[in-house]
């Protein structure tokens, strides 16, 4: 992708401190027009620190934020073009929908119609024009969620906040809402930045990901990029599950690294930067291991690159079954717990493993991540 | 033992009737009864021999006879000097509500944002003159407000008057003497709905447009509404019936029906007649708060 136009949502070496603590940590980051932008991290990793520097309830300590080239830090909220969903939607209780709502368009003193056409308008986006007279309380959870959305788009934002937008959902309600709220963001096309600590939520809803830690972003990219080559062992880690081997390099040719680990010798196909005998991390992921009674066959071998790597074998100590896939836990050799999840493709698997049995798990050299930092 | 142990299994007797029966039960013989009492001896006369108030009821030769003096209330409805000291009551207990209220309001909402460390002491504070006595803060106030009081020194040192101001005995002391004395009872149920008020509908007011000013107009305020009431009856109700503040601070433009009550009670020593009276009030106070209390009841189960 060029990066021809000036980002439309830039954030530059921006640093926010309390108490001398940096809750937000020399973070830059660009976002384009039309993004949902997903900050993703557990708990106090600055991520709500950093939101609520954009909608401007916090005034950062240092750096720029420009939305659309103005600079907007120092911008009192009440005049930011941008609009936030609350956690937990922080809807007025003396209000009724309809004035929640129309709250900020009254604020803009828009004539009266126009106020009653745009409320009526949002009310019909989230499907709930039958609902206007009603409070917030009167409301279940999910009706909740999509008045707040209605009110944090009748402004109709040049950037829309959300503050774990599905957070008070229970998990079921929660898949649909996604989608939803997917659907709804892109009908209206506005720019938005999210913040979750759930996964599920950020993959499932943004087109980029920031992954955060103490106040500093990690890694930016798509769900794919971020769970497939995660560029460090924080993200590997925290983004799925994964299978971490500590080893060093012990052949490095362009076209394939050999790394030794005590749990196995990995033999990665792709190439890495780095140098012979330098301390590496191997990431594997469950999902890409292989796990079965009998040894690779000649053909399995080819596909794990050379003979002998990128394999191990172990006992099955624990397993999971969840429906669609069964996660087991093998202790190998070494003494190192393996995971391993595999699909429940048939109904009936005739070559169902069981606790204690003695299996080989093998996995292809390409489907690794290499991680050195 | 069966009987009571019958009794203390059943429905009457149930741990939670009990509950509610000590309440109900004080409130029964503390404020129900005496009322009672009280609306019992507005309808008889004074009697000839010496007792303050006659008997309702009296049995002889074999006759129940019932009689009941309305000539109390005709008598108040048909002299001014009742209406106006009622309308007088009516209008100093609006006031002095008012003033706590435009008073009281931003001194809540200062402690409720004040730091939490720092609200127990401004708190402290609020309720440090109750333990003084209220008497003695009043009297002071005579002493701040006198001719040759500490004011009236004060304001001729400085050359800002000549003359010293008139202020005691004043609806001036009297107003100031009611706000001073009834202003806690609006700061504390105030604060006690301000602390408690989330303030992410504040950051969401903002959010969405509104400057600080909209915001506490638009939220806050109708927010904490039930505090403002829960205030404005705390202070209005006692101030209506006040007595000792206008009788120490006030003057004779400021005859209040306390003091009316006092009068014909101790002066006159017309116990039916004074009854009469505390019947009208309590009847003044009491309707307009049971037809509020209905309205807002009616309001809060509407859909």
């Amino acid at each position: 992708m060029t990066q021809e136009r000036e980002p439309f949502l830039l954030i530059r070496n921006l640093v926010k401190e309390f108490d001398g603590v940096r809750a937000v940590n020399d973070v830059s980051v660009a976002i384009n027009k039309g993004e949902i932008f997903a900050l993703l991290g557990s708990s106090g990793c600055g991520k709500s620190t950093l939101l609520r520097m954009l909608a401007g309830f916090e005034t950062p300590t240092q750096g720029q934020i420009t939305l659309g080239g103005k600079d907007i830090v120092g911008v009192p909220p009440y005049e930011r073009p941008i609009n936030m969903m609350f956690q937990s939607y922080a809807l007025f209780p003396h209000l009724s929908v309809w004035d929640n709502i129309a709250f900020g368009l009254r604020r803009d003193g828009l004539p009266k119609d126009e106020i009653a056409a745009r409320v009526e308008q949002m009310l019909a986006l989230v499907q709930l024009t039958a609902y206007g007279k009603r409070k917030p309380h009167q409301l279940s959870g999910g009706q909740q969620q999509r008045v707040a959305l209605a009110r944090s788009l009748a402004k109709r934002p040049q950037l829309l906040l959300l503050d774990e937008p599905l957070g008070a959902l229970d998990k079921k309600l929660r898949e649909r809402t996604q989608m939803e709220l997917v659907g709804i963001i892109e009908e209206v096309g506005v720019t938005c930045v999210m913040v979750t600590h759930d996964q599920d939520e950020a993959m499932s809803m943004a087109t980029r990901i920031a992954v955060m830690s103490e106040g500093r972003i990690l890694q930016v990219g798509a769900p794919g990029e971020i769970y497939e080559t995660p560029n460090c062992r924080f993200v590997a880690d925290f983004i799925g599950s994964v299978n971490m081997f500590e080893g060093s390099v012990a052949v490095d040719e362009p076209d394939h690294v050999i790394i030794e680990t005590p749990e196995c010798r990995h033999y990665v196909t792709h190439g890495i930067t780095g140098t012979v005998g330098m301390p590496v991390s191997v990431a594997v992921r469950p999902e890409k291991i292989a796990v079965q009674a009998e040894a690779p066959t000649a053909a399995q071998r080819a596909k794990a690159s050379e003979d002998g790597y990128n394999c191990v074998q172990g006992v099955i100590t624990a397993m999971a079954y969840f429906g669609n896939e069964t996660l087991y836990h093998l202790r190998l050799d070494s003494g190192a717990t393996l995971k391993v999840s595999r699909t429940n493709a048939a109904r009936h698997d005739e070559s169902a493993l069981k606790r204690d049995q003695r299996v080989h798990a093998w996995w292809d050299g390409a489907d690794v991540v290499v991680l050195t930092s | 033992m069966k009987t009571l142990k019958y009794l203390l299994g059943g429905r009457w007797l149930s741990g939670r009737n009990l509950v509610i029966a000590v309440p109900f039960l004080w409130l029964t013989m503390a404020f129900l009864v005496p009322f009672l009492i009280v609306m019992r001896i507005s309808f008889t006369e004074a009697d000839a021999g010496g007792n303050p108030f006659g008997t309702l009821m009296t049995l002889a030769d074999g006759v129940i006879t019932l009689k009941v003096k309305i000539s109390n209330y005709l008598f108040i409805a048909q002299d001014d000097l009742y209406a106006i000291t009622y309308l007088n009551s009516l209008k100093f207990a609006a006031i002095t509500a008012s003033l706590c209220l435009i008073i009281g309001y931003p001194f809540a909402y200062f402690m409720a944002r004040a730091k939490p460390t720092v609200r127990p002491v401004l708190l402290m504070l609020v309720m440090m003159p109750f333990w003084t006595s209220f008497l003695l803060r009043i009297y002071a106030w005579k002493g701040i407000l006198a001719n040759n009081g500490i004011l009236n020194h004060f304001l001729i040192s400085i050359g800002a008057i000549n003359e010293p101001l008139h202020l005691m005995n004043t609806q001036f002391s009297l107003i100031i003497g009611m706000v001073y004395a009834y202003l806690p009872f609006m700061i504390l149920p105030l604060y006690a709905n301000l602390v408690k008020m989330d303030l992410r509908f504040l950051e969401a007011a903002a959010d969405l447009g509104a400057t600080p000013m909209q915001a506490f107009w638009r939220i806050t305020v109708p927010l904490s509404k039930s505090g403002i009431v829960a205030g404005t009856m705390l202070v209005f109700i006692p101030a209506v019936g006040e007595y000792v503040i206008p009788e120490l601070l006030g003057g004779p433009e400021t005859l209040m029906i306390g003091r009316q009550l006092w009068d014909e009670f101790f002066t006159n020593n017309d116990w039916p007649l004074a009854s009469a009276v505390t019947v009208v009030v309590i009847l003044l106070i009491l309707v307009p708060m049971a037809i509020f209390n209905k309205y807002k009841a009616e309001q809060e189960a509407r859909p």
